[in-house]
């Protein structure tokens, strides 16, 4: 295993992670403007998801996934406690988001 | 890489603040209207003020395209009596709305006379408001002709609770055949709509400027309303408003009593950006405001409550049936047609399902039985209600991307196994606020308010016509009086005031500052009020506005907007102290009960209690329980030139 270089961290804000980028986001930055509470900042490089700067602050509205112009660019990432469940009514089968 | 400690990882050094940097750097803008919030009512009243000619420019915290309790969405237009498919007279409707005490009989007044024509102007701008698809043919309460969609709410009567108020006969409604007062509607496409109408008349917006004061004429307390100061929330800058009207629309406060990040979100319904700010800034400047001392419980929310839209008890739910984990039908109320909406179960229900529950006749946890319903109700209930309703539609988008099948599988609901909020959790967001007359204006000249911010305001279709009436009343006004003289002083004292935090580097953070706000209130401000704990409540405010906001830092123009967010959470708790204590007696609708004045209602306590500030010093006055007299006359003497429907460019 490579040994990888540790920097020295305060604990990181939690729930760290409200949406999860993937590489369809062409950094368009539209959930930047939508943002009720400027979750996000641009990334300095241009046509990169932007950066997560205040995920505690989200209160997850959804209006940065909801308008996202190109589908399956992000993903909502409901932190642990929030994930809800159901069942299926004719198995009895529970699950969890 | 999407996140900040990914980043820092990956190039070793923090990234810039990636706007530029206007720490003091000021900017004026003259304008006829200066609407204070860019939600569903301020862009309405920039919208209505604008159709006028009049120059406006409206000034919203984060960006008018989905800021707001509205901005992700609405699901039901409530108390629209004029729509053509409704079965009572709007006068009617409205005195019968406004006949709860504390009610805002103005407001309620304006909104079943006025709102079936906003929504009709939304429609004109582009908002979704019928099945023109045909989606939901066949659903009850769709009318085949003008594919409006009746929504059961209040269609028998306006109760949330079965039993709690009696079915009314209505003269203009004899037969009792269904109100029909509410209509559902696709509010998902409504706010992008008012942004582009907004920008199409020619309005000047500007986003992510939080404001931060009125100014007023030669900076007196208490004179006309001349202006405003803001701070843009990105770059720092000071911006100097100078207007000669204003309409303030800015939201309720969501969470003076409960602050908890760790759990996801703000622990309450309301997003962080919902503190007050417009209340506040209306007090300093000398505006009355009332029913300040009325605070609810935290309901349904995010973090500590748990948010997912599936139980019983909860709005935009409508016509699930709430079973046990074997299937096992509840006697909760379904937000259906056979209850006309009704949420939550009477007291003694309620208690009977407990005991069901302890005794095992109802085994946890309970479910929301979609899989149980006619098709076209059960898309018309998660599809378009839950999919309208502001924050819910990414919560079903993500239970079916997870898997879930709304026609399969049953809905968990977190009824019983989640607990109640705590008492001591409460909740001022939309009770208190700005008295207003019959042009929705302040008790001071030249401001105009619109929806949340006035007291006792109610929903989306409420923001939304009485946010359309302001900007009508304060485009009228501003057009017959000259521009105000502002105080230079009043904005030097303003402008030390705001940056204040960003000349330290060190000591208190906002978070901080604001659990010990929140501390303060649960102790002090909560469900047990004597005139001991709540002057222990001010002291204790007063003590951290003399020591710990003189601590109080920034690092960048972000963290300074919520600093600033937490010094009006500190005055609204503090107002909130100073109403509660000149009221001294109890009251069920005010949900307000003091130990040591235990007298429930007593008649010569059934009266608005104002409150304002004169040269700094609190005055409290009263206001009769019908002050805005007859409703439909006052309505109609203050409205001839009113023209309905807007046909102009």
């Amino acid at each position: 295993m490579a040994k990888e270089k540790l920097i020295a961290m305060p604990n990181i804000a939690t729930p760290n992670k409200p949406v999860i980028f993937t590489e369809k986001c062409n950094g368009c930055n539209h959930c930047v403007e939508v943002c009720q509470i400027d979750v996000y900042m641009p990334n300095p490089e241009k046509g990169k998801p932007p950066i997560i700067l205040h995920p505690e602050e989200c209160w997850y509205c959804g209006c940065c996934a909801n308008d996202c112009p190109r589908p399956g660019a992000m993903k909502f990432n409901w932190p642990l406690q929030q994930r809800g469940y159901w069942m299926n009514k004719a198995t009895g089968e529970v699950h969890q988001v | 890489m999407t996140t900040w400690h990914d980043y820092l990882k990956e190039q070793g050094h923090a990234p810039d603040w990636p706007y530029p940097v206007r720490f003091d750097q000021e900017r004026e803008v003259a304008t006829d209207v200066l609407v204070i919030g860019g939600g569903i009512a301020g862009c309405w009243a920039a919208i209505a003020a604008a159709r006028t000619g009049l120059k406006v420019a409206l000034v919203e915290k984060g960006d008018v395209i989905r800021s707001g309790s509205g901005g992700p969405g609405c699901d039901h237009w409530c108390n629209a009596p004029a729509n053509p498919l409704s079965n009572v007279d709007p006068d009617e409707w409205g005195v019968h709305m406004a006949d709860r005490p504390y009610a805002n009989g103005i407001g309620v007044q304006i909104q079943c006379r006025e709102d079936w024509d906003t929504l009709q102007e939304m429609e004109m701008m582009g908002g979704k408001i019928r099945d023109t698809e045909g989606e939901y043919l066949g659903a009850q309460g769709r009318d085949d002709k003008s594919k409006l969609m009746i929504s059961p709410r209040y269609t028998i009567v306006h109760s949330y609770v079965p039993g709690s108020i009696k079915p009314t006969t209505f003269k203009s409604n004899p037969e009792h055949k269904l109100n029909n007062v509410v209509i559902r509607v696709w509010g998902s496409t409504f706010k992008p709509a008012l942004k582009k109408e907004c920008k199409r008349l020619g309005v000047e917006i500007f986003d992510r400027v939080m404001m931060t004061s009125l100014l007023t004429e030669n900076g007196v307390q208490g004179a006309r309303v001349v202006g405003g100061t803001g701070i843009n929330n990105r770059t720092g800058e000071f911006l100097i408003f100078k207007s000669r009207a204003a309409v303030v629309a800015t939201a309720g406060s969501g969470s003076i009593w409960l602050m908890d990040m760790e759990h996801g979100g703000y622990s309450n319904m309301h997003s962080r950006a919902v503190s007050g700010d417009g209340t506040v800034m209306a007090w300093n400047a000398g505006a009355a405001l009332t029913t300040m001392e009325r605070t609810g419980m935290v309901g349904i929310a995010t973090g500590l409550k748990h948010k997912w839209y599936s139980g019983a008890g909860d709005a935009s739910y409508e016509n699930v049936p709430i079973v046990d984990a074997n299937g096992k039908r509840l006697p909760f109320p379904i937000q259906g047609w056979e209850d006309a909406g009704a949420m939550m179960p009477t007291p003694q229900v309620m208690e009977q399902i407990r005991q069901g529950v302890l005794k095992g006749e109802y085994e946890l946890p309970f479910y929301g039985d979609f899989p149980a319903m006619p098709d076209v109700e059960r898309r018309a209930t998660w599809k378009l209600m839950l999919g309208e309703e502001s924050t819910t539609k990414i919560i079903m988008d993500t239970f079916n991307e997870a898997g879930y099948d709304e026609s399969r599988d049953l809905l968990q609901s977190y009824r019983f196994i989640e607990g109640n909020s705590l008492p001591q959790w409460r909740d001022a967001g939309a009770s208190g606020g700005l008295v207003v007359d019959w042009d929705l204006k302040s008790t001071l000249d030249g401001l105009y308010v619109g929806g949340t911010t006035m007291f006792s305001p109610e929903d989306h279709s409420y923001a939304a016509s009485t946010g359309r009436y302001a900007g009508r009343k304060a485009a009228a006004y501003a057009r017959q009086i000259d521009s105000g003289r502002v105080s230079p002083e009043q904005i030097a004292r303003e402008k030390a005031r705001v940056y204040a935090p960003i000349k330290r580097s060190g000591g208190m953070e906002w978070k901080e500052l604001h659990s010990g706000i929140a501390r303060a209130m649960q102790y002090y401000v909560s469900e047990f009020k004597t005139e001991r704990l709540l002057n222990m409540g001010l002291q204790t405010l007063k003590k951290i506005e003399a020591e710990s906001v003189p601590q109080l830092f920034a690092l960048d123009p972000h963290k300074l907007m919520r600093s600033l967010e937490d010094l009006s959470l500190l005055s609204y708790g503090q107002i909130i102290v100073q109403a509660m204590l000149a009221r001294k007696a109890s009251s069920l609708p005010l949900n307000f009960q003091r130990i040591d004045y235990p007298a429930l209602d007593p008649p010569e306590w059934n009266h608005f209690l104002t409150i304002k500030q004169e040269n700094g010093k609190v005055v409290t006055g009263s206001l009769p329980m019908t002050y805005w007299g007859n409703q439909k006359e006052n309505y109609e003497a203050h409205n001839r030139d009113y023209t309905g429907v807007y046909r102009g460019k």
